[in-house]
């Protein structure tokens, strides 16, 4: 026996490919673009977004009889910010040092559209369960881009991968920096961010052609 | 199930949920204020002690002196707390719990600077506190001189920096730089200034008052250059005296 239905791995699964929220339903660019220049940047983001899109869903989907439609986006917003500020104050109380690492990303996961989108196309019409799957499936979709984006951007601007010297040191000229290579500076600033994303849709759509919408 | 389309159901559901969420946030931050006040003061210390070098630090990262030690560390390296207000030197043993942007804002003659004087190893460290913005939001942090105006250590921090750029201020590899640096130009006071062109990434020649800054993190390192120059100028015509 299955753990999941088909259905529910699909929920978990489609959002990891056909359906990743940043390169097929375009969603969460702004943060894919600002926070990739580390891969240890993305990894806490990713991780961070995951939980708040998970909770989150949960607590839109056992609120979504009850939300009145005119304010629905306000009830949303209000679910996610208190949300976000009761676990940074908890971090700050007793980890305080994680806290410190993740207090840039406070703001960015309030305002990343992926959780609202979720939780208006998803969560306010499907139950606890299924939205729990949704917002994790999203929530890694949405991780996997920025890690791949993360680790090119690393890697080829700053020549590491979570701080470790993987391709020598710049400086001292040893590993491939002896042979005359150098960091493109370029990888480090936002608009690089885009032309991977941009690379990553291309490699994707072009592998899957039904993912090429029709004019 | 009720008609939640009705405008009295929307404004009492808006108002219901205001009060609560409101009440939860109220309950969370003052259950867990004193927590995060008593967190935030070890940081300051461990901050103050990270600039004069007394620090756990390994290879690359920036390690402190761990939260249940830095106290009596702290008593022990820091010989002196001072305030500097309206040209007089005054102790003051909680001088570091001073908030140096609420002092910055003030009038001169009701600014309070603290200043730390340390000593390891029979040295004597003069620990001023910066405080500046960046690109996006505050940046602070310490500088350690000795009794020459080199640069012993630096300390930064920020708020809102952007990761894997302006947020490496707090690396080791961009404060390690400062380390011998001095603030000193002759008998002017030169400050240090992060510069831009590479001319010197090993940062060898220490008496140019340049250290190399990061790439793509321009703004972040003006406002560095900016926070060290206006600052510890305010306290170079007391340093002279306070020396022993």
């Amino acid at each position: 026996m299955a753990l999941l239905s088909k259905k529910d791995t699909g929920l978990l699964l489609d959002p990891l490919a056909d359906n990743n929220p940043i390169t097929i339903q375009v969603l969460g660019i702004c943060s894919a673009l600002a926070i990739t220049a580390q891969l240890k940047a993305s990894i806490v983001m990713a991780v961070s977004v995951m939980f708040v899109l998970a909770v989150g869903n949960v607590v839109i989907s056992l609120m979504r009889n009850i939300i009145p439609s005119k304010i629905r986006i306000i009830v949303q917003l209000v679910v996610v910010a208190a949300l976000v500020i009761i676990v940074d104050q908890v971090l700050k109380a007793f980890a305080y040092e994680l806290s410190k690492t993740l207090s840039v990303f406070v703001g960015l996961i309030i305002t990343n559209c992926i959780i609202m989108g979720r939780f208006e196309a998803f969560a306010l019409g499907n139950g606890p369960y299924r939205s729990f799957l949704d917002g994790i499936g999203n929530a890694a979709g949405y991780g996997l881009i920025l890690i791949i984006v993360g680790f090119f951007r690393e890697l080829l601007g700053s020549g590491t991968l979570l701080g470790f010297k993987v391709l020598g040191d710049p400086i001292a000229k040893t590993g491939l920096y002896a042979i005359g290579y150098e960091n493109n500076g370029f990888m480090l600033l936002s608009p690089m961010a885009l032309i991977v994303v941009g690379i990553i849709i291309w490699v994707q759509r072009s592998r899957n052609s039904a993912l090429i919408e029709e004019n | 199930m009720a008609n939640t389309d009705k405008n009295s159901y929307t404004l009492i559901f808006a108002v219901v949920m205001v009060l609560v969420v409101g009440a939860l946030l109220a309950f969370t931050a003052s259950s867990l204020k004193p927590r995060i006040t008593e967190n935030e003061r070890f940081e300051k210390q461990q901050n103050i002690l990270y600039a004069m070098g007394v620090n756990e630090n390994v290879e690359g990262a920036v390690n402190f002196i761990p939260t249940n030690k830095v106290e009596a560390e702290f008593s022990k390296y820091i010989k002196e707390q001072l305030v500097i207000q309206n040209g007089e030197v005054k102790k003051d043993s909680s001088a570091y719990l001073i908030n140096l942007k609420g002092e910055l804002s003030k009038d001169i003659s009701e600014r309070k600077l603290p200043l730390f004087v340390g000593e390891k190893e029979r040295k004597d460290y003069y620990i001023i506190p910066l405080y500046g913005k960046g690109l996006w939001d505050a940046i602070w942090g310490f500088v350690a001189l000795d009794s020459e105006y080199v640069v012993q250590g630096v300390y930064f921090d920020h708020k809102g920096e952007t990761p894997g750029l302006g947020a490496n201020i707090k690396e080791r590899y961009f404060m390690d730089d400062f380390t011998g640096e001095e603030i000193m130009n002759g008998t002017e006071y030169g400050g240090i200034t992060v510069a831009k062109g590479n001319n010197d990434p090993l940062n060898e020649r220490k008496n140019d008052g340049k250290v190399d800054a990061i790439a793509g993190a321009t703004i972040t390192g003006n406002g560095v250059t900016a926070m060290i120059n206006s600052t510890v100028k305010l306290y170079i015509p007391y340093l002279k005296d306070i020396k022993l």
